[in-house]
C-alpha cells in the first residue's frame, strides 16, 4: 500500500511537470482542493503536545506537528522526520542534527531551540503538563520536575543547543531506545507564538505539519486545511479535514449513512453487526497498539502468595478468549497470546504464542491449577472495572461466566461495576482493589519496551497492580542499556517471560481500530494508533 | 402584587444556597477528578498536587463551597478542565438548549392543549378515544426509542431532515429534536387538558355562562379553558426546568451541543466547576420558572389575589 501511494506520487509529478498544473481532478487520485469531514470527540485537556494523553486531541496533534521522528503508518516503525541524523556512542548521551528548511505554519524557522524550548515546557513542573513524564529520561528532570516541593531549576540540565540546527541531549541512564520514542507527539518543537501569546496560541494552534488550523470552535469543530507550503514529503492528498465533536458514535454512524459526514473512526459496538452490508468494503477494522489485561492487586496479601501464581494462571485458562472476542466483539479484538501487540511486528518484539498454554482455554487444567494453587483467595474473585465507556460490562461478565462454568461454581467470579472513570482510577491509585482489575494499555510508541517497563517495572508509572520482580527489572534495565536493537528486543522479550511465569496479569485480548468511510473518500487507512492517516486519504 | 414577588425572590435565596450547596457536596462525594485526568496512567504526585491546587481541590469542601459561592456572584463560575470558562461553555450551552426547550414547550402548548380541548369536548366519542390511545403509546415509549426511530426514518431512510444537528443549531434543524423532547410531556399535556376541562364543564359558571346565552366558543375559551389552565400551566412551568436538564437523551441522539452535552460531560469527567455551575443556573431557572407559575394563577383566575 505503501509503494503504491509513493508511485501515486511520482506519476503526479510528472504531470506537474508536465501540465504545470496540479495533480487531481481526474482518473480517481482525487480533488486535492476537496475538505472532507470526519468525527471528532472533545479533548479532555488543553491542546497542547505535552498535554495531550488521549486519541482525540492527538488526533489534531498529528496533524499539525511533525517531530523529530515520525511512525511509519504502515509497520509502526520510527522513521527520521525533522531528525537528519541522532548519534550516540554510549545510549546515553545523544546529539541531534535538525533538518534545514523547515518552518512552522506562520512562517517561523524549526530550530534546535524549537525542540529544546518545547521539551523544557513539557518537563517544567510549573506547566501542570499531564504528559511531564515523557522527558524523566533526562537529566535534570527532578530538579524540573520533582516528586514533592518546588522545583530547583526551569530548564532540564541534560539539553544543550550547540548550534542553530544541533542539540544534544543527555539521559540520566542508559536508554538504547531513546531516539525511537522522539516519534510521541509531546516531543513536537513549538513556535515562538507559543510562547509568547499563549491563550492565544491555545485557540488556535500553529504547528509544523501538513495541515493548519483555519479556525476552532471549541467543543464542536474544528476546521484543517492543507497548508501549501509545508515542506515534508507527507503533503495531505486533500485539501482539509473539518473534524466535527460528536456525542455519540452512534450519531455519527447514522451521519456517515445519511451522507452528512465522510469518516467515522470509531464504529459503534452496537453497528458491527450491520457494517459490512452498509459499507461493504468501505470498511476497515486493523489491529492498534492496545491490549486488555486484568491486572492484580499484588499489594494485597492474597495475591501475593507462593499459590497465587498458579491461582492466576488457572484463571487465565478458565477465560473462553475465542468466544468472547467472537460474540461480544464481533472480531474486532484478537485473543491476546503474549502481552504487546502485533502491531510491533515480529521484529519490534511481538511474538505470538509466548504466553503459550496459559492463555488457551483449558477449564479442566483451570480448575486443577486453582486448586493447587490453594482455591481463589477468600472462595471466589470480584472483577472490578468501569462501566462508563467501552462496553467493559459485557466482556466482564463474559469473562466471569467463562470463569465460572470452568470451575462450576456459580459464585466464583462476580463483576464490580464502578460508575465513572475517574472513580476507577481513584480506587486503583487509592490501592483499594481486593481482586482482578480492568488494565487497558494503548500505546505511546510502537516499542515493546513501552508494552513492559511502564506496567510491570517496580514503582513504574502505570504499574497499577504495585508487581515487584528483580529478575524483570534487572532484565529491562540490560535491554535499555544494549545498543544493538535486535539484543534489545530480545532482553525485553526475555522479560515478557518473567512476566508470564508469574502471571504477573492476564492478558485478554488486542484491539483493533475500526473506520467508515463516504464513498468520496479513497485510500482511508489507520496508523497503529488507530487514527486515520488523514493526509494520505484522498476525496473525489 | 409587587410585594408578593418581592417576598418570593428573597424566599428563593436560601432554596438557591441549600441546592447549590447540595449539588456541591454530591459531586464532591463522587470522588476525586483529577485521578482520571492522566488516562490509564497514575498522574504523578507533583503535576496531581498542581493540578489540585489549580482547581481549588485542595482545600476543605466548605471553603471550596465559600470560594465557590463568592466567585459566583461575582459572575465567575470557574474553569473547566480543559481550560475553558465554564461560562464560557454556558455562553454556548443554554442559548441551544433554551431554542430546543422553547420548541419544545411551543409544541406542549400548541399541540397539547388543542388536543386536550378536543378531546375534553367529546368524550368517549372515537377522537377522544383514539387520541387517548396514542398519548398511551407516547408515554409508554421511551424517548431514545422515538428519537432514533424518527432519526432512523426522516433522517437516513427519507433524508427529509439531517439526522444531527450542526454546531450552530438553528430553529429549523431543532424541530425534530423539539419534538422528540417534548413527546412525553405532550401527551400529559393533552391529558391534564382533557381531564380539567372535562370537570369543569359541570361546574356552575360554566352553566351560567351557557345559560346568559353567551356563545359556545367564549364559552369554551374565556370560562372553561381559562380556568382549567391551572394545572396545566403548572406542569408546564415545572416542564421548563425539567426539559432543560433532562435533555440530556435526545441532545445525545441528535449531537445538539447544549447543557444536557455539558452536563453529561462533566460528570463522565468529575468536572465539579462545569457540574455544579450548570446546576446552579437550572436550579435558577426552576426557581423562576416557578414564580412566574404562580404569578400567572392570577392571571387566569381572578379569584386569586396575591398581596
Amino acid at each position: 500500500m505503501r509503494t503504491t501511494t509513493h508511485a501515486g506520487r511520482a506519476v503526479c509529478a510528472m504531470a506537474l511537470v508536465l501540465a504545470a498544473a496540479g495533480c487531481g481532478g481526474g482518473g480517481g487520485s482525487g480533488d486535492s482542493s476537496a475538505v472532507l469531514s470526519a468525527s471528532w470527540g472533545d479533548p479532555q485537556n488543553p491542546l497542547e503536545p505535552s498535554n495531550t494523553n488521549e486519541v482525540q486531541g492527538g488526533k489534531v496533534l498529528d496533524m499539525i506537528f511533525r517531530g523529530l521522528k515520525r511512525y511509519d503508518p504502515e509497520t509502526g516503525e520510527a522513521q527520521d522526520m525533522l531528525a537528519e541524523r541522532i548519534e550516540t556512542s554510549d545510549s546515553q548521551n545523544f546529539t541531534v542534527t535538525v533538518k534545514d528548511g523547515w518552518t512552522f505554519s506562520n512562517g517561523e524557522k524549526v530550530t534546535a531551540q524549537s525542540f529544546v524550548d518545547a521539551w523544557n515546557y513539557g518537563a517544567s513542573l510549573r506547566n501542570n503538563q499531564r504528559n511531564a513524564y515523557f522527558f524523566s529520561y533526562i537529566e535534570g528532570y527532578d530538579q524540573v520536575h520533582p516528586e514533592e516541593g518546588e522545583q530547583t531549576a526551569d530548564t532540564l540540565s541534560g539539553l544543550r543547543v550547540t548550534g542553530e540546527r544541533t542539540f544534544t541531549v543527555r539521559l540520566s541512564q542508559k536508554f538504547s531506545t531513546f531516539p525511537d520514542t522522539l516519534g510521541y507527539a509531546a516531543f513536537a518543537p513549538l513556535p515562538r507564538a507559543f510562547f509568547d501569546d499563549h491563550d492565544a496560541w491555545v485557540r488556535k494552534p500553529v504547528g509544523n505539519g501538513p495541515y493548519l488550523v483555519e479556525s476552532y470552535t471549541r467543543g464542536s469543530q474544528m476546521s484543517l486545511r492543507a497548508w501549501d507550503d509545508y515542506p515534508g514529503d507527507d503533503k495531505a492528498q486533500n485539501g482539509g479535514v473539518d473534524l466535527k465533536v460528536y456525542t455519540d458514535n452512534n450519531t455519527a454512524y447514522t451521519d456517515l449513512l445519511a451522507g452528512n459526514l465522510d469518516l467515522v473512526d470509531d464504529v459503534p459496538a452496537a453497528q458491527l453487526k450491520n457494517v459490512r452490508n452498509d459499507l461493504g468494503d468501505r470498511y476497515l477494522n486493523t489491529p492498534a497498539g492496545i491490549i486488555q489485561t486484568l491486572a492484580f492487586p499484588f499489594y494485597d496479601d492474597a495475591w501475593n502468595t507462593e499459590g497465587a501464581t498458579k491461582v492466576r494462571q488457572g484463571l487465565s485458562m478458565a477465560i473462553d478468549r475465542e468466544q468472547i472476542t467472537d460474540t461480544i466483539f464481533q472480531k474486532t479484538r484478537t485473543p491476546a497470546t503474549d502481552w504487546t501487540s502485533p502491531v510491533l511486528g515480529e521484529d519490534g518484539g511481538f511474538q505470538e504464542g509466548l504466553c503459550g498454554e496459559y492463555c488457551e482455554f483449558k477449564p479442566d487444567e483451570a480448575k486443577k491449577l486453582i486448586e493447587e494453587g490453594g482455591g481463589l483467595p477468600g472462595g471466589g474473585v470480584t472483577i472490578t472495572f468501569n462501566a462508563d465507556t467501552g462496553s467493559h460490562r459485557e466482556w466482564v461478565n463474559a469473562v466471569c461466566n467463562s470463569i465460572n462454568n470452568a470451575l462450576d461454581d456459580e459464585r466464583a467470579c462476580t463483576a464490580n461495576p464502578v460508575g465513572t472513570f475517574a472513580d476507577f482510577r481513584n480506587e486503583i491509585t487509592d490501592r483499594k482493589m481486593t481482586g482482578p482489575f480492568r488494565a487497558g494499555w494503548q500505546m505511546d510508541y510502537p516499542l515493546i519496551q513501552n508494552f513492559l517497563q511502564p506496567l510491570y517495572y517496580t514503582n513504574a508509572s502505570s504499574n497499577d497492580g504495585q508487581w515487584s520482580n528483580e529478575e524483570f527489572d534487572d532484565l529491562v534495565d540490560r535491554a535499555n542499556q544494549e545498543t544493538d536493537t535486535a539484543e534489545a528486543v530480545g532482553l525485553f522479550q526475555q522479560a515478557e517471560e518473567v512476566v508470564r511465569d508469574n502471571m504477573a496479569a492476564i492478558p485478554l485480548w488486542y484491539q483493533n481500530g475500526s473506520a467508515g468511510w463516504s464513498e468520496r473518500l479513497s485510500d482511508v487507512e489507520l496508523n497503529p494508533f488507530s487514527v486515520p492517516v488523514y493526509n494520505e486519504i484522498k476525496v473525489s | 402584587m409587587g410585594r408578593y414577588v418581592v417576598r418570593r425572590l428573597l424566599q428563593m435565596i436560601p432554596v438557591f444556597v441549600g441546592a447549590t450547596l447540595l449539588i456541591f457536596l454530591m459531586v464532591n462525594v463522587m470522588g476525586d477528578p483529577i485521578a482520571g485526568l492522566c488516562g490509564e496512567r497514575r498522574c504523578d504526585p507533583a503535576t496531581a498536587a498542581r493540578l489540585e491546587q489549580e482547581f481549588g481541590l485542595d482545600k476543605p469542601v466548605w471553603q471550596q463551597y465559600l470560594t465557590y459561592m463568592g466567585n459566583v456572584f461575582t459572575g465567575d463560575f470557574g474553569t473547566a478542565f480543559n481550560g475553558q470558562e465554564v461560562t464560557e461553555l454556558m455562553a454556548t450551552a443554554f442559548p441551544v438548549t433554551a431554542r430546543l426547550t422553547l420548541i419544545a414547550i411551543l409544541f406542549e402548548i400548541a399541540v397539547g392543549v388543542t388536543l386536550g380541548v378536543v378531546t375534553g369536548l367529546r368524550r368517549g366519542r372515537p377522537v377522544d378515544t383514539g387520541v387517548l390511545l396514542l398519548t398511551l403509546v407516547v408515554i409508554s415509549v421511551p424517548t431514545f426509542v422515538t428519537g432514533l426511530l424518527l432519526q432512523l426514518l426522516l433522517g437516513v431512510k427519507w433524508g427529509w431532515i439531517r439526522p444531527s444537528v450542526s454546531s450552530e443549531a438553528p430553529f429549523g434543524e431543532l424541530i425534530l429534536p423539539g419534538l422528540v423532547l417534548a413527546s412525553v410531556s405532550l401527551a400529559y399535556v393533552t391529558r391534564l387538558t382533557r381531564t380539567s376541562l372535562a370537570e369543569n364543564r359541570r361546574s356552575d359558571y360554566v352553566r351560567t355562562a351557557i345559560a346568559k346565552g353567551l356563545p359556545r366558543r367564549r364559552v369554551v375559551v374565556r370560562h372553561l379553558l381559562r380556568n382549567s389552565l391551572i394545572p396545566v400551566v403548572t406542569f408546564i412551568g415545572a416542564d421548563i426546568g425539567f426539559l432543560m436538564g433532562g435533555a440530556i437523551v435526545t441532545e445525545r441522539i441528535f449531537n445538539i451541543h447544549g447543557v444536557g452535552y455539558q452536563l453529561y460531560q462533566g460528570i463522565l469527567r468529575q468536572n465539579t466547576q462545569t457540574v455544579v455551575g450548570f446546576v446552579t443556573v437550572l436550579v435558577l431557572v426552576f426557581l423562576v420558572a416557578n414564580l412566574v407559575v404562580d404569578l400567572l394563577y392570577a392571571v387566569l383566575d381572578p379569584r386569586i389575589r396575591y398581596v
